[in-house]
């Protein structure tokens, strides 16, 4: 239904966008494993289809927030993956010059704000740019992601709260993994869908499946046209799961093989994979150059931040204020 | 007390007033400067605010719910995307509830951004012990303050520190904690009449002596100084100086006065452990050891909860008797 509406072409980009975070994240945990990139990695492997479908509708000006497992949002507002990859490994070369790492990525020039380490973080600061954005009426909105672990965060509630009372153009894109670090949803809430909470702060709100590439798209479309009509914030709910654990070295103990099973024939990148071949959008052999080039790209982006500089030592304690512009 | 001055391009307003002033001059200087804060539009409890919605609308004087972390959030995002928040937190003491925006966010944006987002965000808060307001209204946290990279700590003790400070700091592209003391809201001063900026970082000497150096830090300047006075009167010279700015704190004002008396007394409403005053300390022994004839004296309030009742609050507060018998102190040390 909806395909017919988005032009192969375009799919065939979204596509090309899932493959390259994809691509990215399983480059980052082999350079993890070999302890060339340092710290906490959380990868988003499976969940690919909720930032490509949400941020292929946005506008270059809107403003992007994630949070800890967010190198995906990141590519999906078109980041480069080469200092997206530096900044992973720490060097100077880095989006952030090596002071941000995995969890905390800026890449203001596509528009993501920032990545934060403290779940539900990022919530307050979206509803803080789409209040800007709504004084400056030029229809800009934020978007901030979080997963079902900061649905039982006050920052969370509160957030939905005050974006409801002064309708600001903030959409709250719920990535429902079904697990909070270990711990899966039904252990830290009676609430089955994270929607409902929305719905109690008047948000209009709707839950997906968020491994459905245009079933992201269409929710995040009427979301998108909900807030750049300043008719005030939206939700959205994207039913999904990571595929690895928690973070890189996370054994992942605490749910069954048999469930892993079943949402790996949910991978989101498959199943665009299979319409688009099924509606002969595009050939096998096309589609396999897809994934062959996101592959090459990453290969230049490690290699590209492995063979950056580190940042200088002295650098340590500068940027820690703001110089009078 | 201030040198007495009155001229022609000066004029006079309280604490309050003053703080009230800054925010509307820089309101019209500035379209981006917006405040936000439980019940701001309606003036406040203490009307720091009183009028400005009036003058500039409620859409840029904004009332929020009592969510203290979620507006602090919000207006640290707003400061990142463009504007230049004031966020009112009421007391001092609810700002333990916006303590991961103020400090995992506001404060550390620019530095894990690698230098690209800059957050211009005032925060007014209050504090004092004073009224009986007991163990959740009046508590000082201007050290935890510091302790965070990233953040500025201001601590005004008249008026026209009050509103100099405060025009600063709006203009500041980083995250100011501006810490106003309830207790000085109603006390007059002389303020100039021109756009006048006080720069951060900066002490001020408000009297010049030679045998002994008081650092006294917002409310505990009026003791200060009435010490200062009485101990003239026994012969004894004191230099008396208003930190005003406890982050950055003004390393060489401070080291040099120690160098000329040789002896610092620190005061502060806080509790002694971990305060200012333990920084003070330690800047002076790093900076000044060979020139101190006896140990720095801390003046602070005890290691407790600040207590309710009125009895117990005026027990709780450091004073002008407590800096008197310091400095007696400290001139009976140089005997060993």
């Amino acid at each position: 239904m909806i395909l017919r509406k988005e032009k192969a072409s375009e799919v065939l980009d979204l596509f090309r966008r899932m493959w390259l975070i994809r691509a990215f994240e399983e480059k980052a945990s082999v350079l993890y494993a070999e302890r060339q990139i340092a710290g906490l990695l959380h990868l988003s492997i499976g969940q690919e289809a909720i930032a490509v479908g949400a941020c292929s509708l946005l506008h270059q000006d809107d403003y992007v927030f994630g949070g800890h497992r967010s190198h995906g949002h990141a590519i999906a507002t078109g980041a480069d993956i080469n200092k997206l990859m530096a900044e992973l490994a720490g060097r100077a070369t880095g989006y952030c010059g090596g002071n941000g790492g995995s969890m905390h990525i800026v890449a203001k020039e596509t528009g993501f704000i920032t990545a934060s380490g403290i779940v539900g973080g990022t919530i307050p600061l979206a509803l803080g740019a789409a209040f800007a954005a709504k004084e400056r009426k030029k229809g800009q909105l934020a978007v901030v992601f979080f997963g079902d672990g900061a649905g039982q965060a006050g920052a969370f509630h509160e957030s939905l709260n005050i974006a409801s009372l002064w309708q600001l153009p903030v959409i709250f894109v719920c990535e429902n993994n079904g697990y909070a670090e270990f711990t899966p949803l039904s252990a830290h809430t009676k609430i089955e869908r994270l929607a409902q909470h929305a719905k109690t702060y008047a948000i209009v709100a709707s839950t997906v499946d968020g491994n459905d590439l245009f079933a992201v798209r269409a929710a995040m479309a009427r979301a998108i046209k909900n807030c750049r009509n300043d008719k005030g914030p939206a939700f959205v709910e994207c039913l999904t799961h990571r595929l690895r654990g928690h973070y890189e070295g996370d054994p992942a103990k605490y749910r069954e093989l048999s469930q892993l099973a079943t949402w790996k024939k949910q991978d989101p990148i498959a199943r665009v994979e299979r319409t688009l071949r099924k509606k002969k959008l595009a050939t096998s052999q096309k589609l396999k150059a897809v994934e062959a080039q996101a592959r090459a790209l990453v290969e230049k982006a490690a290699d590209f931040a492995l063979s950056s500089p580190w940042p200088s030592p002295e650098a340590v304690d500068h940027a820690v204020y703001a110089e009078a512009k | 007390m201030l040198r007495p001055r009155r001229l022609f391009f000066m004029y006079e307003q309280t604490y309050l007033e003053a703080i009230r002033s800054a925010l509307a001059e820089e309101m019209r200087r500035d379209s981006s400067v917006y405040l936000f804060g439980e019940d701001v539009a309606l003036g406040g409890p203490f009307g720091a605010t009183k009028g400005l919605a009036d003058e500039f609308g409620t859409h840029r004087v904004v009332n929020t719910p009592i969510s203290e972390g979620t507006v602090m959030g919000l207006a640290t995002g707003a400061a990142v995307a463009g504007l230049r928040p004031v966020v009112e937190i009421m007391f001092i003491d609810f700002i333990t509830l916006a303590m991961d925006q103020l400090v995992n966010h506001a404060a550390k944006l620019h530095y894990m951004s690698g230098g690209q987002l800059r957050v211009p965000l005032t925060i007014r808060v209050q504090c004092g012990i004073t009224g009986a307001m007991g163990a959740h209204h009046s508590q000082s946290f201007e050290a935890w303050l510091t302790h965070v990279p990233g953040l500025k700590v201001l601590m005004p003790a008249t008026p026209e520190d009050a509103k100099g400070l405060l025009k600063t700091a709006i203009r500041d592209d980083n995250p100011v904690v501006f810490i106003e003391h309830r207790g000085l809201y109603w006390t007059k001063g002389e303020i100039p009449q021109d756009d006048h900026g006080v720069p951060i970082g900066k002490a001020k000497i408000l009297r010049e002596g030679d045998q002994i150096t008081i650092v006294a830090l917002a409310s505990m300047v009026g003791p200060a100084l009435a010490a200062a006075d009485e101990l003239s009167n026994q012969g004894i010279s004191v230099e008396v100086i208003d930190l005003r700015s406890v982050a950055p704190i003004d390393v060489e004002t401070i080291v040099n006065s120690t160098k000329k008396t040789s002896r610092i007394i620190v005061v502060h409403e806080a509790v002694r452990q971990s305060g200012i005053g333990a920084e003070v300390a330690a800047l002076v022994q790093e900076h000044a050891f060979y020139h101190l004839d006896c140990p720095v004296l801390r003046i602070a309030a005890p290691f407790a909860p600040i207590p309710a009742g009125p009895s117990l609050e005026a027990a709780f507060v450091p004073g002008k008797d407590l800096i008197l018998e310091a400095a007696h102190r400290a001139l009976g040390s140089r005997l060993f």
